[in-house]
């Protein structure tokens, strides 16, 4: 049962990755770049790490691919220009992914012969603990709690960052100005007798 | 049905990696679809980073998978920041343009 879950996510995963970098429309890329993240949140609950699968759902799902979607819809660019070219890459591009494939699995068979038992433990277990969201909370606030702030702290940077980077300010616009308001004195008002007949 | 082992993640973990570095090099003109692989390549390591975690028993490494979680939103944030900031300045998005660094 566990081992049809397996195959299911994975291939749906890896599916939906080639179809990030395949597709033509970029708003498809973004559509499925979801599908590989719910994807893998499922291979996550299969290896025990709830927790993570829901925080990869909650925030790629609904922060960072929504963001992506957001600009990828806000900047009006012409796609087809861009496609061009896609053909030239796609020798060069193979093989060097080819030959990274190969690697890693090369890699990952030899150290798989080399250990005994390849079967995933239970880390629940091991951390004597309720639940995964627990165990990690454990460990999470106590012993890596720099580590946890320091993570805050990156985030804060980037959201200013952020900020700062797209924030504009537009000149020739007529705004309120409450400081001038409230700075005005008797002197900016001015009686004049204006006699009847004639003007200022 | 074959039991599902370490390697099995390890395996779906490499291809989704290549899948990243295949999508950069294919897409050299789409800096919308480069930070998108980019995102596929941590995503990558983050299927390495918790399978290793439950196969040691271990839970530093899903606390490492969350940090790098955290990070990559920054990263996304910050990417997308620029590329909005870049296409407002030059009205293109395309990466062989970005060899001048001026406005």
């Amino acid at each position: 049962m566990i081992a049809i879950a397996f195959f299911v996510f994975a291939a749906v995963t890896l599916a939906s990755g080639v179809m990030v970098i395949a597709s033509r429309n970029p708003v498809h890329s973004v559509l499925f770049l979801i599908l590989a993240f719910f994807s893998a949140a499922g291979l996550f609950v299969l290896m025990g790490a709830e927790f993570l699968a829901m925080i990869l759902v909650i925030v790629y799902v609904g922060a960072v691919a929504v963001l992506f979607l957001f600009v990828v819809m806000m900047l009006d660019i012409n796609f087809v220009e861009l496609r061009q070219g896609f053909l030239q890459y796609l020798p060069i591009g193979g093989v060097i992914g080819l030959v990274l494939v190969v690697e890693l699995v090369l890699v990952i068979g030899t150290w798989a012969a080399g250990t005994p038992g390849g079967r995933l433990a239970d880390p629940i277990a091991a951390a004597g603990q309720p639940s995964n969201a627990h165990a990690l909370g454990a460990v999470l606030y106590t012993k890596y709690a720099y580590l946890f702030q320091a993570s805050g702290l990156i985030l804060l940077v980037a959201m200013i960052g952020a900020i700062v980077l797209t924030h504009r300010t537009r000149t020739g616009v007529r705004r309120q100005r409450i400081a001038d308001q409230v700075r005005r004195g008797a002197d900016s008002v001015e009686v004049r007798k204006v006699r009847s007949g004639e003007g200022i | 049905m074959p039991e599902i082992g370490l390697s099995h993640y390890l395996t779906v973990a490499a291809i989704l990696f290549a899948l990243g570095i295949f999508g950069i090099f294919l897409n050299r003109k789409n800096v919308i679809i480069i930070l998108m692989s980019i995102e596929l390549m941590l995503l990558a390591v983050n299927i390495n980073l918790v399978a290793f975690s439950t196969h040691l028993g271990d839970l530093v490494g899903q606390v490492f998978a969350m940090l790098v979680l955290g990070i990559a939103a920054a990263e996304a944030a910050i990417g997308l920041a620029i590329l909005v900031v870049y296409f407002r300045n030059r009205g293109s998005i395309a990466v062989e343009d970005i060899n001048v660094m001026r406005g």
